[in-house]
Parts: structure tokens; C-alpha cells; sequence
């Protein structure tokens, strides 16, 4: 039996990494939900943005100036992505979309190995984050204590986008309903490129706000790759409060789990996913009759 | 001219064929009832004017410009509005949240309060969520996203059907209402009672083919032959 100081730190970690699986999963869940498209690039776009943020922290000291550039960085690519990959393949089968998106992010990953090579690199923690934080009950790394609230606040901008402005409105509608979008007079493949170019940056945000905390190496993106599947069926295709929620219950027991026995930790997930199959086929979140 | 026409259109469903050299017309400030029974293809007539189907050969034209082959969104930014058989409200956006996403791309929008005024129910559940609308209410919503967009015609696919008895009397004198102030309607309906009272013109379709072509006066004066042309029931 691990200690309660074990229990409750491994509780942060679980915040922690639940915040940034969250914070992946949105990304992909809101790209099934409005492209109908799933995105097994998405593992190799997170492995980007934490290469986009070791690169950019060499021309930059400014933690949040690399962040900005490799943000931009990850729209720009984003953007490429979806013109001249991605919307050729709207109205393919689901099959061709999975290996399109699936050969991107195997590019993806050995352009990085070619030019960064396979070791682990290391991004620093910024200044301002280094060292533990005295909590009362427990002392914690600085730097996780400011990432999930980072994190938090980058979910709260995805949020208020999607639940605050036009653009959300249409895009939550066309989750549901695309056909009726289209007969309310809105052409809903318009949204198409600024969803991908969102969710690209989102997920790259989470692999460059992770990178300080991890080696970063071409293969980081496949565990959190699975592991958002596992989160957005949890939530239920296409829900943002599901990848929320889905995210941070992932995060949660996986760690509580790695506390007693991290062997254990996927077959915990996995457990979970399938109890939550059979009570609730259409996930934490989904609405029942959507695909 | 008429505002709408639809000349001899063919419609598939694959490769089975469900309309049949179909032409209607609808003129402005016209009410026009499409009555058949059950399969006839009175739904596909209004999708396909829609866009939501594409016409395999003919012409659809409106304010003599064609309209046929152009996707939905693109007929609904011209004036055509499909209030579905289904409702297909967006159940897990607001009444509110429904309207405005109605209103988006309307040349000239009502304002919500105008919506409001038509159907007084839907300013109280403006906060709650589409799915959590009685069926009464969402048809109310529905035709409120019609009316929102101030559109030049709409298409209403059976407005009463599965609602209280009721509901359908206010639904009814909406409708007569909104005919009285000159809307132009195509409206589906299989109680064709509540539908000839608001009705200028109707249409009889079987098997995909117009059967018939009349008066709503016409046909409220001898409705045996309503009847024995399509076999539709005279209840409501
Ligand atoms: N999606 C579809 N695929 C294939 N056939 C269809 C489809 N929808 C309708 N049909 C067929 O087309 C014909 C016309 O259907 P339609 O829905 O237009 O009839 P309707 O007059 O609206 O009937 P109802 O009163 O039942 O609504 C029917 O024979 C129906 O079985
Ligand atoms: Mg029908």
C-alpha cells in the first residue's frame, strides 16, 4: 500500500496528465465530430509541437515568446495539412482517411528523426517555473502546478470559442446535424480548415507545454495518441465536455493506478472504457443516434 | 411567372425512381397544399426543391433563375426554407442558440423578438436545450428558424403531424396567420382538413406523378374526389 503523500502527489500527476489529455483529445474529438474525419495524426502533431518549442527556444529565452512561435508554427502547418491533404479526402471512405492521416503522422515523425535523430532531447523548464511549491500537504514541482493551469486556461479559450462566438455555434450545430446546417443556409465545409488549424494548434500546445516536463523524442506522441482514443470514446465521440471530462478521469487512473501498480494502469483504462461501453454506448457525453 | 416552378423534374433514390416528370408552380403569396398518401413522394418534392436531392433531368426555378443542381446552403441563401418532416432541431443547442444559428446567413434576419411574438412559448424555453423541447414546441422552433431568415417560400413537411389536438389548432392558426399575411408556402400535410384551411391551391401526387390540380375551394366542395384520386382520409 503506497503512502498517502504518494497517493496525493500521484493525484497531481493525474491532474496533470489528465489536463493534457484533455487538452488532446478536444483537438480530436471536435475534428471527428465536424470533418468526420479521425485524425491519426494527431499523436505525430503533438511530437511536433514539442520539437516546434526545443527549436524555438533556441532563438528565444522567452518561454512564452516559443510557445507564440511554435503556436504559429502549428497553424501554418495546420493549414497546409487540411488544403493540400485532408480535404481531398471529405467525401472518401473512413478507411482511406485513417491511412491518409495515418501516413501523414508516419512522415511526420521520421522528419523529425531525420533531422533531430532518434535520442531524447531536453526542453528546460522556464525560469519562473523551476523548483517545488510548498503546499501545506504536500511540496510539488512548480512548473506542473503552472502547466495545469495553463492547460486549464487554453481549455477555457477552446471553450469559449466553441460556446461564445458564431464560428462554435456552427461548428457544435454541424457536429450534430450537418445536412441541416446546410439547409439553414450555411456551407459547413467553410469551417472545415479553421477546425483543423484549431485542433492542430491545441495539440501542439499540449506537446510544447509538455516537452519541459519529458524527454522529447520523435515516438512521444504514440502513448498520448492511443490514450486520447481511449478518451474520446470515454466522452463520447465528438463532445467537448466529454474529452474534457474522459481526459481527466484517464489522467486520474492511470496515476492513481501506477501508484500501486503502474503495470496495471492500461488495463485500468482499458476496463474502464469497456464499463463505460456497456452502461453508456454513446460515451460520458454523447448524444444517443449520432455516428 | 410564377416565384417557384418546378418543371418536369425526375428524382431517384439510387436507381429507384421516385418522381416521375413532376412540374408544380407556386405563386407569390401563395399557399399551395402537396396532399398524397403515405410513399407518394411528397417529401422527396420538397427535398429535392431543397437541394437536398438533386433532380435527375428538369428544371427548378426560382424568380425564373434555376435553382436545381446548387447545394442546400446555397437555395437556402436564396429564399427557399425546408421546415423537415423530422424538425431536426439541434438538441444540444439552445431555443435561442437555434435561432441565431437560423439567422446567420439571412440577407435580411427578423430580430428574435419577432419570433417570439409569433410563438410566445419559445421566448419561455429560449434558454433550454432543443432535446429537451416537447414535440409541440420543437415544431414551433423549427418553423421559427424558417421564419427568422424572412425567407421568399417556405416548404413545411406535415407541420402537424404526432402533435396533440391542441397544439395543432395553435399551430393552425399560425399558419393561417402567416398565410393571411402573405407568406408563400408549400405545406405537406396528411390532415388535409387543417391544411385546406389555410390552403389557396393544391396539388394530388401518387406514385410520384401530379394527379391532380385544384382549388383548395374546389376541393373542400367535393372531397369524395380527393379521395378517389389518392385515398387520403379526411380526419383532424
Ligand atoms: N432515402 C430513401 N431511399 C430510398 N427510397 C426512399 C428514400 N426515401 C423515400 N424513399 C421512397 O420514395 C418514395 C417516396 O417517399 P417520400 O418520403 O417522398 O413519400 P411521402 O409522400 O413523403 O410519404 P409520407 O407520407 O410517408 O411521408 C417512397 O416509395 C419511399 O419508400
Ligand atoms: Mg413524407
Amino acid at each position: 500500500m503506497p503512502s498517502w503523500a504518494t497517493l496525493l502527489s500521484q493525484a497531481f500527476n493525474g491532474l496533470a496528465l489528465g489536463s493534457l489529455l484533455a487538452l488532446v483529445s478536444s483537438g480530436l474529438t471536435i475534428i471527428l465530430g465536424t470533418l468526420g474525419v479521425l485524425n491519426f495524426a494527431h499523436g505525430a502533431l503533438f511530437t511536433v509541437g514539442a520539437y516546434a518549442i526545443f527549436v524555438a527556444f533556441q532563438y528565444t529565452s522567452s518561454f512564452f515568446l516559443a510557445v507564440a512561435m511554435g503556436s504559429v508554427f502549428m497553424l501554418v502547418l495546420g493549414i497546409l495539412l487540411e488544403r493540400v491533404i485532408v480535404r481531398l479526402f471529405y467525401d472518401r471512405p473512413h478507411e482511406d482517411q485513417i491511412l491518409v492521416t495515418y501516413g501523414v503522422g508516419i512522415v511526420l515523425v521520421e522528419v523529425l528523426r531525420n533531422v533531430f535523430g532518434s535520442h531524447a532531447q531536453r526542453v528546460p523548464v522556464p525560469s519562473w517555473g523551476t523548483g517545488v511549491t510548498e503546499m501545506g500537504f504536500l511540496m510539488y514541482p512548480t512548473y506542473r502546478l503552472q502547466l495545469i493551469g495553463m492547460v486549464a486556461a487554453i481549455l477555457l479559450a477552446l471553450y469559449l470559442i466553441l460556446y461564445r462566438t458564431s464560428l462554435g455555434l456552427v461548428v457544435r450545430a454541424g457536429i450534430e446535424n450537418p445536412g441541416m446546417v446546410g439547409i439553414l443556409g450555411i456551407d459547413v465545409k467553410r469551417t472545415f480548415l479553421v477546425v483543423f488549424a484549431v485542433g492542430c494548434v491545441a495539440v501542439g500546445l499540449a506537446g510544447m507545454l509538455y516537452a519541459p516536463v519529458v524527454a522529447v523524442s520523435p515516438d512521444m506522441g504514440a502513448t498520448f495518441m492511443v490514450q486520447s482514443f481511449v478518451v474520446i470514446v470515454l466522452g463520447g465521440l465528438g463532445s467537448f465536455p466529454g474529452a474534457v471530462v474522459g481526459g481527466l478521469i484517464a489522467g486520474e487512473i492511470i496515476s492513481i493506478t501506477s501508484a500501486f501498480n503502474s503495470a496495471y494502469s492500461d488495463v485500468m483504462l482499458y476496463g474502464l472504457m469497456a464499463l463505460v461501453l456497456v452502461l453508456r454506448p454513446q460515451g460520458l457525453f454523447g448524444s444517443e443516434g449520432r455516428v | 411567372m410564377s416565384l417557384l416552378e418546378v418543371e418536369r423534374i425526375n428524382a431517384l433514390y439510387g436507381d429507384s425512381h421516385v418522381l416521375f416528370d413532376l412540374s408544380i408552380h407556386v405563386n407569390e403569396k401563395e399557399v399551395v397544399a402537396l396532399l398524397g398518401r403515405n410513399g407518394a413522394g411528397k417529401t422527396t418534392t420538397l427535398r429535392t426543391i431543397m437541394g437536398v436531392l438533386s433532380p435527375r433531368s428538369g428544371e427548378i426555378r426560382l424568380d425564373g433563375k434555376p435553382i436545381s443542381g446548387l447545394p442546400p446552403s446555397a437555395i437556402a441563401r436564396v429564399g427557399v426554407q425546408l421546415v423537415p418532416e423530422e424538425r431536426a432541431i439541434f438538441g444540444g443547442l439552445t431555443v435561442e442558440e437555434n435561432l441565431r444559428l437560423a439567422a446567420l446567413t439571412a440577407p435580411k434576419p427578423w430580430p428574435l423578438d419577432r419570433v417570439y411574438e409569433v410563438f410566445p412559448r419559445l421566448k419561455e424555453r429560449r434558454t433550454s436545450r432543443g432535446r429537451t423541447l416537447s414535440g409541440g414546441e420543437q415544431q414551433m422552433l423549427s418553423i421559427g428558424r424558417a421564419l427568422i431568415r424572412d425567407p421568399r417560400i417556405i416548404l413545411m413537411d406535415e407541420p402537424f403531424e404526432g402533435l396533440a389536438p391542441l397544439i395543432v389548432r395553435d399551430l393552425v392558426n399560425v399558419s393561417r396567420a402567416l398565410a393571411a399575411e402573405g407568406r408563400t408556402m408549400i405545406v405537406v400535410e396528411q390532415n388535409v382538413a387543417a391544411a385546406l384551411s389555410f390552403a389557396d391551391r393544391v396539388y394530388g401526387l401518387n406514385n410520384g406523378h401530379v394527379v391532380y390540380e385544384g382549388s383548395a375551394k374546389e376541393l373542400q366542395a367535393e372531397p369524395e374526389r380527393m379521395a378517389s384520386f389518392i385515398g387520403v382520409g379526411l380526419h383532424g
